[in-house]
């Protein structure tokens, strides 16, 4: 006789929501009529991820383990899902986006047609949009959302798919320069490839050598062993490997900058965010709930990736002519950051440091600064569509004031200078490492973030303080949804800087893992 | 009346008047600046006023306000001022009025609008105000920190043809500073977790614990050198001159009157009650910068060719003068070295107004375009003397009584450093002297004079004024200048004399300059009980005399 395994559906409301979206979305592609699709299909994604963000908030407190012990809904999964929710709510605002380009949407509108094709000009002044776009970005938050829960291994794998497949098709789907794009989803899904087939493999040793892919199991067993069985140690580094690729992390970030300039401007603001986002809940995940007591055989590890990740990030950064390139070394040296947050939870079972909490809140108020700065990106055009390189921007602030204001409020918050929210989760996650004795850590963190504070300076003079250029691009007016996803990034960023308390003081709440 | 919160409202009415300046439409330039005035006005009552709430024989901190903020991080939202806070407060409240009518006529380069250099003038006010006011330190490092945003966009959208480059190398510099200073902020914190049970950032919870040598030292040095760099002391202080001379006028008033002194506040605030052991341990290597300070400042500062980089450089001879006194551990010294940021802030700053109106006239920066100014212009030439004079400390200005202060309270502990740093003295004189002959005195050349078609030399300066060089590649240019100079005798000097703007600008500073070099008496009773209880902290002697003499004597 087969028992069904205990499934508590409250618990999964959140994750309900989304997918539930997705598939109706997937219907609607299919039967509802061309005309009226885009404002439908904007609709239930919409609705999905607001579901998702308010059943999120309503499980506040919420710690159990359901799904016949596969999905954890504990402090932390329910904030990240929550903050994955919100944060992939507001890209599909971005997407929605309809009066910016003269094409009206950032997207292709038949992405298998080739490029530069006599059907694909001939698609380019068409009227039609593309719609399928919004169910495959619902999945892949679903997925995002799943996979922060994820209380096995296998569920952990399967929410990696479930995030990445979409995310690799939607990196292609730009409207314009279409090979570079299609360039980037082919990098992104050959070297998104490699990093499953790293977790895979690394899931299959740690398997064999505990005989469980369930993260508690796995905890047991390392712990019985000291951690130090050779098959476990390995599995968990190619475990980590598989995770910091999609966390964007150096020297697994070799994807990223092409990425991000590749992609459609909003699907790269949805890329930045919330994969960070949910990359980030299951590396946290993995290693404290699965890794918790043999912390001292990744501790080094994760320290020295951290270390590289920063100093790539800042320094490449340094070079880079492009702001979404900038921004891509920029999410890479914020990924180190984030790392020495990751490393505050503390030493012990349990985690003792406040870490998680301050990691929790600093990609946050990460996700909403970084879509509120590619939205920025999305409003400056040229002819080619968005004007992304560095010289274009000289002298933004004469043309206009507001633009420029909202970008170095931005730029301000991502080189962490304080009364932004950059700032309060710079000092969150520096603390909680200091507090765990990773002081030499946080020196390094914070000469890295000298030199990005270069980069983005530059950016900053470009904009008010050089001249600008004669034929500069224009500055659009953005349409309703993009005016609210800049109201509500720059608000979240002022106020995560100037009265964190609040927020900061959930986020601490929030961070207690079950399992 | 006691119960007015003076210093939230000496941060919150310039930070409001920024926001309305700011607001104003375009086009209502008149409204801006005026607005700018009352406002800065309003802060000078506030100081005035806060200054006859404060009582001098009272406790160490007064006017006192907390509010919790953070409290996840245990940060409180807390004012307060002991004397020497409050001498600062009211710098800050007679330097920014000063400076808006000094800066009434700017006229903005390329197509910008003043009212973004006002809104940023009062906003800077209101961070410069808050930094001393906070005794929270994570208070103090937010408001370290911000400060740099309004003061980088003066620099930076305003200052001279070099402004991007010296804005952020300004902003970098800091920067890089108070990220190190951040490193020991959290470190302190965490200490203090230990110590206590429960992390704090209250300056007075901080000062009573007991923190390891070691560890001292670490924290020690994150401060110190984030307010090394502020100060600036002298291997830290590439950037002030860079920023000092691409600043525009008023910006640069604040900047070396104020903002720098962030730096040797810190140093009495933090560094010395937080980090005694420390202080002790690493003075001497703090006075060797200080005195390299006084002597490479003093010398580079003679060979400057650019004005405004010659008065960046003064500064940092003063600047180690008052690491001097603060870093001889007494309190005589100390109260000096406190003295000595006013004077300095007053002296220096009216030196850069008065070569501000020099340079508003010739429109170049270099010492060589300008001669026999005198014999046109006899007001500005005599308060270009008294602010030369009163930079160079001759007694019956202000500076005098400081630095002889300094000089007196630091000899009988430190006797090698305070002779080394009265060799500096004479330097002053060489650099103020020769500044003020060489502009004022002597025949008349440069681009002041009226074009004379029989003699290329007019030509040649105006030439140089169009393009001011920097650095010492514009030292040979001066040297061509000072020699062709006599060929343009035969034309005319036309230099118009002090306006009654300026008059007004002026006219205040002159007075402060010889008022506080006769009586400074009441500023000295508001700073010596704090400074009293610095040195008590630092485990110092009150009376005068290190009681670690002897022992210092040795190395």
């Amino acid at each position: 006789m087969i028992e069904a395994p205990a499934i508590s559906l409250a618990a999964l409301a959140p994750l309900l929501f989304v997918f539930g979206a997705a598939c109706v979305g997937v219907l609607v592609e299919a039967f509802a009529p061309r005309d009226v699709r885009h404002p439908v299909q904007v609709a239930v994604a919409l609705v999905g991820t607001i579901g998702g963000l308010v059943t999120s908030l309503l499980l506040a407190g919420e710690r159990q383990v359901t799904a016949g012990g596969a999905l954890a809904v504990d402090g932390p999964a329910v904030f990240l899902q929550a903050t994955i929710a919100g944060l992939g709510a507001l890209s599909l605002l971005l997407f929605a986006e309809r009066s910016l380009d003269p094409a009206r949407s950032a997207f292709v509108a038949a992405a298998a047609v080739p490029a530069g094709s006599p059907r694909d000009r001939e698609l380019m002044t068409a009227p039609r949009v593309q719609t399928e776009v919004y169910p495959l970005t619902t999945f892949a938050i679903g997925g995002m959302m799943l996979f922060v829960a994820a209380n096995d291994l296998l569920v952990m794998f399967v929410a990696l798919e479930v995030l990445s497949l979409p995310l690799y098709l939607i990196s292609g789907l730009a409207r314009r320069r279409r090979l570079l794009s299609q360039e980037a989803a082919v990098k992104y899904f050959l070297l998104g490839a490699f990093a499953s087939a790293f977790f895979l493999y690394g899931l299959a040793l740690v398997y064999g050598a505990t005989g469980s892919i369930r993260l508690s199991v796995i905890r047991e067993a390392s712990a019985s062993e000291a951690g130090g069985g050779v098959l476990l140690v390995l599995g968990l580094a190619l475990l980590v490997v598989g995770l910091m690729f999609k966390a964007s992390v150096a020297p697994f970030h070799a994807w990223t900058p092409d990425v991000y300039q590749g992609a459609p401007t909003p699907v790269t603001a949805f890329m930045a965010a919330c994969t960070k986002v949910a990359a980030f809940g299951a590396i946290l995940r993995l290693l404290y709930v699965a890794f918790g007591t043999s912390e001292w055989t990744w501790r080094p590890l994760v320290y020295g990736i951290a270390i590289v990740s920063m100093v790539v990030g800042a320094v490449l950064g340094l070079t880079q002519t492009d702001l979404k390139r900038m921004l891509a070394y920029s999410s890479i040296a914020h990924a180190g950051f984030l790392l020495t947050g990751v490393l505050g939870y503390g030493s012990g079972a349990d985690g003792t440091g406040s870490g998680l909490g301050a990691t929790m809140f600093y990609l946050l108020a990460y996700g909403l600064t970084t879509i509120g700065a590619f939205a920025v990106l999305t409003l400056v055009r040229d002819g080619d569509g968005e004007a992304t390189h560095l010289s274009q921007w000289a002298g933004l602030a004469r043309r206009s004031p507001l633009t420029a204001a909202v970008m170095a409020l931005f730029l301000l918050a991502l080189a962490g200078i304080p009364l932004t929210s950059g700032f309060t989760g710079k000092f969150a996650v520096f603390r909680a490492a200091i507090d765990d004795g990773a002081w030499p850590l946080v020196v390094v963190a914070l000469l890295a973030s000298a030199v990005a504070a270069f980069f983005y300076l530059r950016v900053i003079v470009l904009m008010y303080f050089s001249e600008p250029a004669v034929d500069g691009p224009t500055i659009g007016v953005p349409g309703l949804p993009t005016t609210l996803v800049l109201a509500v990034t720059v608000t979240a960023t002022v106020v995560l800087g100037v009265v964190p308390g609040a927020v900061l003081d959930i986020a601490e709440r929030a961070a207690r893992f079950v399992g | 009346m006691s119960d007015f919160p003076y210093l939230l409202t000496m941060i919150a009415v310039p930070a409001v008047g920024a926001a309305a300046v700011a607001a104003l439409p375009r086009g209502r330039e008149g409204t801006a600046r005026q607005l700018a005035l009352g406002v800065s006005l309003v802060v000078l009552l506030l100081a005035v006023l806060t200054t006859i709430a404060f009582d001098a024989g009272g406790e160490r901190f007064q006017l006192t306000t907390s509010v919790s903020w953070i409290p996840d991080f245990g940060v409180d939202f807390a004012l307060g001022v002991d004397g020497i806070a409050l001498v600062m407060l009211l710098l800050i409240g007679v330097l920014v009025p000063v400076v808006v009518v000094a800066s009434w006529r700017d006229e903005p380069t390329g197509r910008r609008s003043m009212r973004a250099f006002w809104a940023w003038l009062l906003l800077l006010e209101s961070m410069m105000v808050g930094v001393f006011a906070a005794t929270d330190v994570f208070l103090f490092y937010v408001f370290f920190e911000a400060m740099l945003v309004p003061m980088y966009f003066l620099i930076g959208s305003f200052g001279g043809p070099r402004r991007q480059y010296a804005a952020v190398k300004f902003f970098l510099y800091s920067l890089v500073g108070g990220l190190v200073m951040l490193a020991a902020v959290i470190g302190l914190y965490v200490v203090s977790a230990n110590e206590l049970g429960e992390g704090t950032f209250a300056f007075d919870a901080l000062r009573q614990i007991e923190i390891d040598p070691g560890v001292q030292k670490l924290l020690f040095l994150g401060f110190f050198v984030a307010f090394a760099i502020k100060a600036p002391l002298v291997p830290f202080h590439t950037w002030l001159p860079d920023s000092g001379a691409e600043a525009p006028i008023g910006g640069a008033v604040l900047l070396v009157g104020v903002l720098d002194k962030v730096g040797t506040f810190g140093f009495i605030r933090y560094c010395l009650p937080l980090f005694p052991d420390a202080s002790r341990d690493l003075a001497p290597y703090v006075l060797v910068l200080a005195v390299a300070g006084i002597l490479y400042a003093a010398l580079l500062a003679m060979g400057q060719s650019d004005m405004k980089r010659l008065v960046s450089y003064t500064s940092i001879a003063h600047f180690g003068f008052i690491a001097l006194g603060i870093f001889a551990f007494t309190t005589e010294a100390t109260t000096g070295a406190v003295l000595y940021m006013v004077n300095h802030g007053i002296a220096t700053g009216l030196l850069f107004l008065v070569v501000g109106m020099l340079i508003a006239r010739g429109g170049s920066r270099l010492v060589g375009d300008y001669g026999g100014v005198a014999t046109q212009a006899p007001l500005l030439a005599g308060v270009f003397l008294i602010a030369g004079l009163a930079s160079l400390a001759l007694p019956g200005t202000n500076s005098f009584v400081s630095e002889f202060l300094v000089l007196i309270g630091s000899f009988p502990t430190r006797p090698v450093f305070t002779v080394l740093a009265t060799v500096g003295i004479v330097l002053a004189a060489l650099y103020v002297l020769l500044l003020y002959q060489r502009t004022m005195h002597g025949p008349p050349r440069g681009v002041l004079l009226e074009p004379a078609p029989e003699t290329p030399a007019g030509a040649t300066g105006a030439g140089d004024g169009a393009t001011p060089a920097t650095g010492s590649g514009g030292g040979a240019t001066a040297a061509t200048a000072t020699l062709e100079a006599p060929a343009a005798a035969p034309a005319r000097l036309r230099v118009r004399d002090l306006s009654r703007r300026e008059l007004a600008v002026a006219a205040p500073m002159v007075a402060i300059v010889i008022a506080l070099g006769f009586y400074p008496q009441p500023l000295i009773d508001l700073i010596e009980p704090a400074v009293a209880a610095t040195m008590s902290d630092v485990g110092a002697d009150p009376a005068g005399v290190s009681p670690q003499a002897p022992v210092e004597g040795t190395d």
